[in-house]
């Protein structure tokens, strides 16, 4: 697919450099999750009848993986809420940036160390693990928010950018990953033009916005991993150097070094959870659902157990044995690390179509919750707009297995694919079908768990 | 070249079209009928997987042991609901095969949306559909490389 700017149509050009509607798009989004707070705070114990839970577990996370990050990569990043109060308190302003610093923050640099998503794969599986009341209590899913608001905000206090948003959100480290297959890329548009330019103003900050927040230097942007959809950059490069292009899914995937260690073991991560989600969440085995729900409880710590061995040994050894099978027999192939890491590629897609799944599994089971909540917020009675006694329906119950087995033929499709470039681009790395092998045992497990 | 291309395009539609549309048996020659009691209890029905032939005329007895429940069986749309310490039943005629969920309908507790079981009328065909396409989608990765 030939690639197309998107920003030689004025009008969207206009809409993204200005910062009006980005930052209503932030308040909306802050507005609504302030409620969401309030109201898992303070509303019915009742999942099922308090927005913090409907709107954030249903709504939201259906709209982040089956629409948003696939076909917008970060496109959330762009308005997400919960950094917002740090950055205020880290920039000194909400709109316009100012010229001289009135900022609170020590802007320290993050660790060179840390500067990966390991942190990131630590807050993912620990959110995991308490998933199961996390997603039911609408308190614990008030706390979460609120510990990740006031974290974001230490660390924008003391760190220089969104150190929060690239290295610790558990949700941010998914969606980058993610996003590599989007069918979205903001991209230089001449190399030249970034090298000639010496003040690099994309990263530095002039009067009309900030250094790039995500710490990035856009002149060499290659992936999409770490853009993160703010678009500074466009404001603040005066060559009017920076596209949005339009171009075929999956495009980063196959690139050389797309994929580092930790982001294997976060695709690994991802995929792994999708499964034992399934299989917890949405599976007939009260018993595991209860040890997930148990915190504490000797029940509780086997699952957490498992889960843990599951995705960050079972998994990965299974992989990394695929990946040992793919390479070439009697012949100096590259490093295995090197294969593995090119070969994790294949997960991403995999673990997408996983996702997409697990999310159709539940979401239109239960996205008539909606209509109650939007009524009575909290639970208490209220009847706002009239559809507080709307009755739970599940909807396109008959077809929604079948959108389960596309969702996921479609992700081991795209596995397949990707491995095979991945060959093809470097072919001392092996031979894709032990990894397609994998992709495939991975699929029917899902298949079974999920309408099976 | 071109004839491998054709023979390839031409095997994957078919073999996409047969996955998709071939009639399998049901196994319902032997239509029966069959009595089943399920226990609710958050978060799990007991038994939570069932398994029935297809035609099968079948009464669910549901009891709820602790608090309110609900079933309600996908594709199905049958619906009943039990109070603490009763039972409900309904019974209606498996005519669609295939794997369904069936879930608590009345708002129970925390882990409500999860509380889940399974009947499996007949062979499950959306199983093994799924696991043709994907088959099918390795064979036409595997071949497409190839030229």
């Amino acid at each position: 697919l030939t690639k197309r700017n998107i920003l030689e149509m004025p009008f969207i050009k206009n809409v993204l450099i200005s910062r009006w509607p980005q930052l209503i798009g932030r308040g909306a989004a802050l507005a609504v999750f302030i409620l969401v707070i309030i109201s898992g705070l303070f509303g019915t114990p009742v999942g099922n009848r308090n927005i913090s839970i409907v709107l954030i577990w249903i709504a939201w996370w259906a709209a982040l993986i089956l629409v948003l990050v696939p076909f917008l990569g970060r496109s959330w990043c762009s308005i997400c809420p919960l950094p917002l109060p740090g950055e205020w308190i880290q920039q000194g302003t909400v709109l316009e940036p100012r010229t001289r610093k009135r900022g609170v923050s020590k802007n320290w640099k993050w660790p060179k160390k840390l500067r990966n998503i390991w942190l990131q794969n630590g807050s993912f599986a620990l959110m995991a693990l308490f998933s199961a009341v996390i997603l039911t209590k609408p308190a614990v899913t008030a706390w979460l928010l609120l510990g990740m608001i006031a974290v974001a905000i230490v660390m924008s206090v003391l760190f220089e950018r969104r150190a929060f948003c690239r290295y610790l959100c558990p949700v941010g480290g998914f969606i980058g990953l993610y996003s590599l297959i989007s069918p979205v890329e903001l991209r230089i548009i001449e190399q030249d033009v970034c090298r000639d330019h010496k003040i690099k103003t994309c990263y530095s900050g002039n009067e009309n916005g900030y250094g790039c927040p995500w710490n990035v230097y856009p002149g060499a942007l290659q992936l999409n991993t770490n853009c993160g959809a703010c678009f500074e950059c466009l404001r603040t490069c005066p060559h009017d150097n920076i596209a949005i292009n339009i171009r075929g899914f999956k495009n980063d995937l196959s690139k050389p070094k797309a994929i580092k260690l930790d982001e294997s073991f976060k695709a690994i991560l991802m995929l792994g959870s999708a499964t034992v989600y399934s299989a917890v969440m949405l599976g007939p085995w009260g018993n595991i659902k209860t040890a997930a729900f148990s915190i504490g409880t000797g029940s509780w710590w086997i699952f957490a157990g498992l889960f843990l061995v599951f995705n960050f040994l079972i998994l990965p050894a299974l992989f990394y044995l695929s990946v040992n099978i793919a390479q070439p027999r009697f012949s100096s192939g590259p490093p295995l690390k090197h294969a593995f890491k090119a070969f994790s590629a294949a997960l991403i897609p995999l673990g997408l179509g996983a996702w997409a799944a697990f999310s159709l599994s539940f979401v239109f089971t239960n996205g008539s919750y909606l209509w109650g909540v939007i009524s009575d917020p909290m639970g208490l009675g209220w009847n706002l707009l009239g559809t507080a006694g709307a009755s739970w329906t599940p909807y396109l119950s008959n077809i929604t297995p079948i959108l389960v087995m596309a969702a996921l033929v479609m992700g081991l499709i795209g596995a397949g694919q990707t491995a095979i470039k991945v060959t093809i681009k470097d072919q001392k790395l092996g031979k894709p079908w032990p990894i397609l092998l994998f992709c495939f045992v991975i699929t029917v497990g899902l298949l079974w768990l999920l309408v099976g | 070249m071109k004839l491998k291309k054709h023979l390839y395009y031409t095997f994957m539609i078919i073999s996409s079209l047969l996955v998709a549309f071939i009639p399998f048996p049901n196994g319902g020659e032997n239509v029966e009928s069959q009595v089943i009691d399920i226990q609710a209890s958050q978060f799990q029905f007991e038994p939570g997987m069932i398994r029935v032939s297809a035609g099968d005329q079948i009464t669910i007895n549901l009891s709820a042991m602790d608090v309110t429940h609900g079933l309600y069986i996908d594709g199905y749309e049958h619906e009943l609901r039990a109070d603490p310490g009763q039972t409900a039943s309904f019974t209606f005629t498996a005519d669609q095969g295939g794997s369904f969920r069936f879930r608590c309908s009345i708002s129970c507790g925390a882990l409500h949306p999860f509380m889940i079981g399974k009947i499996q009328v007949g062979p499950n065909l959306t199983l093994y559909r799924g696991v043709g396409f994907s088959v099918i989608a390795v064979l036409a990765l595997f071949f497409r490389s190839k030229f």
